[in-house]
């Protein structure tokens, strides 16, 4: 068996998040230079704010405003900071209850060792040069041993506030696809189409998942099947997808290639678009530096009768 | 309003798992689960169409691609068609929904399974995406610094300090030198701080793994086990999402889940507990008031394997497992979810008396 | 001991559009429990679990995204569980919540599913790359169109019914208010003309793309004898689920729709679907799906589905109407789209449908289905409780 067959996989979107009316006080508020929290019914001032208590599931919309310094409840110094993280040199992460609020914030604090770090120590708020209304606006937090620093920036109507925030959100993966397909592909490469049969039922499918699915065994005698096959069934696409290099009008179909006991999917080509039909027979056009077929065209075969391809849709 | 009377007696018969692995990579998810899923139905002598009842639980994020658990149902052998569920949460909430389905009588034996690859992904950046998506996931506050600023409450209030978790860390791993399916088994040294106060040996593994468990109601029961692990009781509860709400040094909702599962009416000899981090254990022992004569972790816990989505699942097992043997009669099992046992479950597994 | 009955006593939605741009997530799952706790007269305290379903987490980025929302349910404290079973996930969560009263587990529980898809884009979310395979397609368009067109050539229907399913839902949808799509210059000409998106599937022929909440509050007999407004009674529920993709797989009339039908059925002592049940609501998110599931779910014979849609009797004045809050065709919010359907459903045997209500409705099946044509979840609600 060659080496596990590996590629790296990216998650990433610009998440669009629509904020309610607290996320959006405070987050506008950041931009602005002041820090919001919001009170409870019972006197408890959250920071940061929520739009529900947390204690009897109220609907809470009193926002106040609480100071830019506070008080260290609990810290952890990371020596390696990760991507995204707010600073990129060793910082502590903290949780951090301003003066005036009952509750504490996350972030992280800027301090030159985990010697210089301590439960009960005092900090202020470092604002980021650029800010946006977001809570990246608060940079970090500082050591800080001055005067409680009270909100001095405009606490009135605020223009413009912020509505949402772009969330942008990359995860890197490393995908392998297991036994079953890792031999699929290799025998691809050669253009060869080879499935596999369940020892149980004895269907050979083709790409093998590694399971026969109604029989819940694995797959493991392999079986080269086509090269031609029969489509069984097939859309035309007519809008372009994104990220996908193919023009349109182009026939999607499934294709059940002579010796397996499912079809496949891909796309025909070599017949106009309106001329594809069930039954129509066909076969893999290659081409060079590909790992797949790049689509099937007809063989010229006469059509298949429906009833020998109509347990393959 | 849990304490309606129930008549149907729900008994954990078949336990079965991988073992746990930095990697699995030349397997797919359905290739690493299927072995376990044969295993436990051969414990049993059951077939696939013999089960009532499937549930899983597993989750996308870890996958990095969405319906990832359709694909591991190929394994299961789902034809024809099955009364099957799953949760998107470990494998102990997907015990629960599978309780619930066999208590309403309308199924009498139930298969429960889990898996989990972190190899492929980052984990600790993965789990970053369950967290406020306003206010905490944009910093990007990975999972063992989360851990560590509860270990830290911990240790300031005096709760613990950094030899009493290095203890933990190494208790749990001497257990798992008996437990062939662990992946740090024996002493593993307590290294460098992570994110500080935790070192890398107060931290779980990260690795691959796969579990299920075979459930079956009243006589099923003792049909198919000579010594069921009969659940009696189960629950679980969720706390406030926020770090800076709760009190980090306690696990309000792992005492109010075991209070509710009955673990407070007898002493359990046993109990396997859900903690990946060292400090979680001192956390959870507090909660749930285990004295020194109880047998904690003897797999040797989340910190000798943390397959994530089963690692709950597991625990249960475990501790059924424990009782199949003879080796105890009451015993504890504890599974969390969410940022510092934001979400917890207990379950009380019981033996008939030998 | 038999099973608790279960009642459903509250029912909330959100108005499902394209985008709720004023809004959290949480505020968003809020908005419509807080319509079913008042439906049903009840405050958070009376709450002992909660159930909440959605689709793949990467819609939204949030993973698990429970755990941020327990506050804004009220479930601190409390019970809280999340089911994931795809497109099937708003019926399978209803039917996880009503397990727990039925076993007695809880005396009353609040259920609810959710989607926002303007957090993202579900073709996205949906077309994620997998390394190795070949890209073919982007959405669900493309990959449910050769199994309508394979229905067609199976049951030789005519290729009008898609269009005359699309025109009913989208005028239904005109009669209910929480509906994405009110279209009200809607013409079946319009849809004929409407493009070609995936041949056979027109774009006025596929759903919307929505965000959405759905709620309800699913109780026990003492429950239900305190509640303001009448309840509806689950008659019969289940789940059933098939592989994605294997050897003789029938993507038209899939096997575990028909077993997941026939179970309800047997619970719900129905023999003859088509005479005893007065509504459905079914999952149709491409509007060929209507007749191929009127067959799959034992309303019409196999090839006979198209000949109701053709006949009107499946509209709203029909005499088994389907759809009749303007279906998935008129709002998609994913996730809840299944709740959606059950809460109907129920809605219509409370007699609480409003404009788009079937008079003397008793009883009403709730469909969903998700993945591969595979996970399918089916509740039978009536306006009685069982055995009465």
């Amino acid at each position: 068996m060659s080496a596990v067959l590996k590629a790296p996989l990216v998650v990433e979107f610009p998440f669009t998040r629509s904020l309610g009316p607290v996320q959006s006080a405070f987050l506008t508020g950041l931009r602005e230079r002041v820090i919001l929290g919001v009170k409870t019914r019972d006197g408890r001032t959250l920071v940061p704010p929520v739009e529900y208590d947390p204690v009897t599931a109220e609907e809470i919309r009193d926002l106040v405003h609480v100071g830019l310094t506070g008080t260290v409840t609990t810290w952890a110094w990371n020596h390696r900071p990760r991507r995204g993280q707010p600073l990129d040199t060793p910082f502590a992460w903290v949780l951090v209850r301003l003066d005036g609020a009952d509750t504490a914030l996350l972030h992280a604090l800027d301090a030159p060792g985990p010697d210089a770090v301590h439960t009960g120590m005092r900090v202020r708020v470092r604002w980021a040069g650029e800010r946006t209304g977001a809570i990246t606006d608060i940079a970090c937090f500082e050591p800080y041993d001055g005067e409680v620093s009270t909100v001095t920036v405009h606490a009135g109507e605020i223009d413009d506030p912020v509505t949402g925030i772009v969330a942008a959100a990359r995860l890197d993966y490393t995908y392998s696809p297991g036994r079953a397909q890792t031999a699929y592909i290799h025998a691809l490469s050669g253009r060869r189409t080879v499935g596999e049969r369940c020892p149980s039922c004895r269907k050979v499918y083709v790409p093998p998942r590694g399971a026969c699915p109604t029989c819940g065994v694995a797959t493991s005698e392999q079986v080269e099947v086509g090269p031609r096959g029969t489509v069984t069934t097939f859309c035309i696409v007519n809008i372009k997808a994104k990220n996908l290099d193919i023009e349109v009008p182009y026939v999607y179909a499934h294709i059940a290639l002579d010796g397996a006991d499912l079809a496949l999917h891909g796309r025909i080509g070599g017949i106009p678009y309106d001329e594809v039909r069930m039954g129509l027979r066909v076969e893999p056009v290659w081409t060079e530096g590909s790992p797949y077929p790049d689509h099937y065209r007809p063989t010229g075969e006469p059509d298949a009768d429906y009833d020998t391809y109509k347990e393959l849709l | 309003m849990t304490s309606a009377p129930r008549d149907r007696e729900i008994a954990v018969v078949a336990f079965a798992q991988t073992d746990h692995r930095r990697t699995s990579e030349e397997l797919s998810e359905v290739e690493m689960l299927m072995p376990v899923l044969h295993e436990v139905l051969d414990r049993t002598g059951l077939k696939t169409a013999d089960i009532d009842f499937t549930c899983s639980g597993s989750s996308d994020y870890l996958a990095g691609r969405a319906f990832s658990f359709t694909l591991a149902l190929d394994g299961v052998g789902a034809w024809p068609p099955i009364s099957e569920s799953h949760v998107e949460m470990d494998g102990a909430w997907a015990l629960y929904e599978a309780w619930t389905k066999l208590l309403t009588g309308d199924a009498d034996t139930a298969l429960v399974y889990a898996y989990g690859k972190s190899s492929p992904g980052s984990v600790r950046d993965v789990l970053t995406r369950q967290l406020d998506p306003y206010y905490m996931a944009p910093l990007w506050p990975d999972s063992v610094a989360l851990a560590a600023l509860q270990a830290q409450a911990l240790i300031d209030a005096g709760d613990t300090d950094e030899p009493v978790l290095a203890a933990v860390a190494s208790r749990n791993r001497e257990a798992a030198t008996a437990n062939a399916h662990a992946q740090l088994r024996g002493p593993v040294p307590q290294g460098d701080y992570l994110v500080q106060p935790l070192r890398t040996g107060d931290c779980p593994p990260i690795g691959d793994g796969a579990a299920a468990v075979i459930l079956a109601a009243g006589d099923r029961a003792r049909d198919l086990c000579a010594r069921p692990a009969r659940i009696r009781g189960i629950d679980h509860r969720i706390e406030a999402h926020g770090l800076g709400v709760r009190d980090l040094t306690d696990s309000p909702s792992t005492r109010l889940a075991a209070e509710r599962a009955g673990v407070f009416e007898r002493p359990v000899d046993t109990a396997e507990l859900h903690a990946p981090f060292t400090a979680q254990e001192i956390v959870l022992r507090k909660a749930l008031r285990l004295g020194d004569g109880v047998v904690v972790n003897p797999s040797g816990g989340a910190l000798a394997a943390n397959p994530i989505m089963a690692a709950g699942l597991i625990r249960i097992g475990e501790a059924a497992a424990r009782i199949h043997h003879g080796r105890s009669d009451r015993a504890l099992a504890h599974a969390t979810s969410g940022p510092c046992l934001q979400q917890n479950l207990v379950a009380v597994l019981e033996g008939e008396l030998r | 001991m038999s099973k608790e009955p279960v009642a459903v006593v509250g029912i909330g939605q959100t108005r499902h559009v394209a985008a709720r741009r004023d809004v959290s997530l949480a505020g968003l799952v809020r908005e419509a429990a807080l319509r079913a706790l008042q439906d049903a007269g009840l405050s958070w305290a009376d709450i002992d679990a909660v159930v909440i379903g959605k689709a793949p987490d990467f819609f939204e980025g949030v993973m698990m995204p429970e755990l941020y929302l327990a506050d804004a349910l009220g479930a601190v404290g409390k019970p809280m569980l999340r089911v994931h079973t795809a497109g099937s996930v708003g019926g399978s969560t209803a039917l996880v919540a009503a397990n727990l009263v039925a076993a007695r587990v809880h005396g009353t529980v609040l259920t609810l599913a959710f989607e926002k898809q303007s957090e993202s884009n579900a073709m996205w979310g949906l077309s994620l790359p997998v390394p190795f395979q070949q890209p073919l397609l982007a959405g669900a368009g493309g990959f449910f169109a050769p199994h309508i067109r394979a229905y067609m050539r199976r049951s030789g229907a005519p290729d009008t019914i898609g269009a005359l399913v699309a025109y009913k839902d989208r005028r239904n949808a005109l009669k209910n208010p929480y509906a994405h799509l009110h279209e009200h210059d809607i013409t079946l000409d319009k849809v004929m003309a409407s493009p070609m998106l995936w041949d056979p599937i027109r774009y006025s022929e596929t759903c919307p793309s929505s965000d959405g909440a759905c709620a309800m509050i699913l109780t026990d007999r003492a429950g239900a004898a305190r509640a303001p407004r009448p309840p509806a009674w689950m008659l019969g529920g289940a789940m059933r689920s098939e592989p994605t993709l294997f050897a003789g797989k029938d993507f038209v009339s899939p096997q575990a729709g028909q077993d997941c039908a026939a179970d309800v059925y047997r619970q719900a002592g129905i023999t003859d679907p088509r005479r005893e049940i007065d509504g459905a609501e079914i999952y149709v998110p491409f509007s060929w799906y209507e007749p191929m599931w009127l067959e799959n779910l034992g309303f019409a014979g196999e090839g006979e589905g198209w000949k109701l849609t053709e006949a009107g009797v499946t509209e709203l004045d029909g005499d088994l109407p389907v759809n009749m809050s303007g279906g998935v065709l008129s709002t998609n919010p994913i996730g809840a789209s299944g709740m959606i359907r059950f809460a109907e459903a129920a809605l219509q045997v409370r007699g609480q449908a409003g404009e788009h209500q079937v008079d003397g409705a008793r009883r009403v099946l709730g469909h969903a289905y998700g993945g591969g044509s595979q996970f399918f979840s089916m509740w039978l609600v009536g306006d009685r409780p069982p055995d009465s």
